[in-house]
């Protein structure tokens, strides 16, 4: 449980962002995401201004640097496979400080690493401005899958009773001498995951059957009905166009 | 004029799971409205079995339930699930919902309620179960104790004719315990309490019922059910050691 019991992605404010209705926030930042991607890997200036376009926004919600950065330690599996490219990618060599590197795999690695930067940095602010509970009314205010919706309903709720549910089991493991080192108590471990699962199933089942004590017939009841006012989504357009203003301007370009 | 119905009439009830395991073997239970009756019995007595049927979770393999007049049948569940308020042993399988206003408004809103009508509900089961004022926290964030209560709320919001507990009183602590026995005593409803907590049976019914071996053993003043130790002892039940019925 983060502290304060609020999510740990979540930064609590009152600054525009964080009063944006998140059905707006949320095609915002996704269009946001698809003009960085559609952006040509040449043009190094577009990156440049998309980059202070979310550090305005970061400016304006009052996330600080260093909480962006902590948070980005997310995409570490990717910037290490754009690593790699470099080096074991083929056609025409560079040499770059004594490295006989791929110019292909230079670029790929350039792409995916700006890309992926900036997308993960948008994300990162729309969950620092946004309660996880609110992005999902959002995303049912959308008309994203009920399913889906649903079922990012019920990770939040129960995450935290799984999570416990765990470190009892841990805990009794414990107790009883047992204590994680090498390979060897993998199967000790698995079969922890394994009961952990049946558990969660059964718990599954029996939350099912308390919603259907109360009448639930397949459909969420919308309880919370945010509308958003014309003002919210021309403030929240605001990322995107001007992205998107960027975009075009570094097709026409190149 | 006809006399009011009685809240829950259940007769002939007999079940059999799916796997040919015969749970109930003909029950019969007439709760009067108001009324506030436990049902006592040892574990593996088909206690949950029976509350099953009440709100048609399971449907009677054999004989049938009503609830204020009115049959539990498909074409009637709706009406039955809301007259039917079932709170659930382990409150965190009944508060599913990111915070408690959302939970206590998920009946009633299932219902088709909307708007201030839907937030005046949840604001008087709230206030009925004592916890005005947390209908914005999340439900992991409560005690124990306070989930319990949320857990009734969630279902008088619904104002059901009858509330009936699946062992209220487990893993409540002395105080939490006698919280919850007075919003319990509070409110005009017919209560059925599946327990097998003694002393809370004879604190908050008057009546007890024993479910043993799927039929009804015994029905009647629980303060006469649990002075006889040899009928408690025949069904599995035992009073706590230096309690004694009737001394209060």
């Amino acid at each position: 449980m983060g502290a304060g019991g609020h999510h740990q992605l979540y930064r609590p404010g009152g600054t525009v962002v964080h009063r944006l209705a998140p059905q707006c926030k949320l095609p915002a930042v996704a269009a946001f995401a698809v003009v960085v991607v559609a952006t040509p890997r040449e043009a190094f200036w577009a990156f440049g201004v998309y980059a202070l376009l979310l550090a305005a926004v970061a400016a304006v919600a009052r996330v600080p640097a260093g909480f962006l950065l902590r948070r980005m330690v997310i995409e570490l599996p990717f910037v290490l496979f754009a690593f790699l490219l470099p080096v074991i990618g083929l056609g025409e060599r560079v040499d770059v400080l004594g490295l006989s590197l791929s110019a292909e795999g230079l670029w790929a690695a350039w792409n995916i690493l700006a890309k992926a930067t900036l997308g993960v940095v948008a994300s990162i602010l729309l969950a620092a401005t946004t309660e996880p509970r609110m992005m999902l009314l959002g995303a049912q205010r959308l008309r994203l899958p009920p399913l889906l919706v649903q079922i990012a309903m019920f990770m939040l709720r129960y995450m935290d009773v799984i999570l416990d549910e765990m470190r009892r089991m841990r805990v009794a493991r414990e107790s009883r001498g047992f204590v994680a080192r090498d390979v060897r108590h993998l199967p000790a471990l698995a079969k922890s995951a394994g009961a952990m699962f049946i558990r969660s199933y059964e718990r599954g089942e029996r939350v099912h059957l308390a919603m259907l004590s109360r009448g639930y017939s397949g459909s969420m009841p919308v309880i919370d009905d945010l509308a958003a006012p014309l003002g919210s989504w021309v403030t929240a357009a605001l990322l995107p166009t001007a992205a998107l203003a960027t975009a075009v301007l570094s097709w026409s370009l190149t | 004029m006809t006399p009011t119905p009685p809240s829950l009439r259940v007769s002939e009830l007999a079940y059999a799971y799916p796997d040919g395991t015969q749970a109930l073997f003909g029950v019969d239970i007439t709760i009067g409205a108001g009324e506030r009756v436990a049902l006592l019995g040892p574990n593996g007595a088909g206690k949950t079995t029976l509350v099953m049927h009440l709100n048609g979770i399971l449907t009677a393999g054999h004989g049938t339930v009503e609830v204020a007049g009115l049959p539990v049948r498909k074409d009637t569940m709706k009406e039955i699930r809301r007259r039917v308020g079932l709170v659930f042993q382990d409150p965190d399988d009944q508060l599913f919902m990111p915070t408690v206003r959302e939970d206590v408004a998920f009946g009633p809103a299932n219902l088709g309620m909307r708007g201030p009508e839907l937030e005046e509900r949840v604001t008087e089961a709230l206030e009925l179960v004592g916890l005005p004022g947390i209908a914005d926290r999340p439900p992991h964030h409560l005690s124990f104790g306070q989930r319990r209560r949320v857990a009734v709320a969630t279902v008088l919001a619904m104002r059901p004719e009858i509330l009936v507990l699946d062992e209220p009183s487990s893993n409540l602590d002395p105080a939490s315990r006698r919280e919850l026995a007075e919003v319990l005593r509070s409110l005009d409803v017919t209560v059925l309490m599946v327990t097998h907590d003694l002393p809370y049976a004879m604190e908050l019914c008057e009546r007890s019922l024993i479910l043993s071996d799927g039929v009804i053993a015994a029905d009647g003043a629980t303060r006469e059910i649990l002075a006889d130790p040899e009928l408690l002892a025949k069904h599995r039940l035992e009073l706590p050691f230096g309690f004694v019925a009737g001394m209060r």
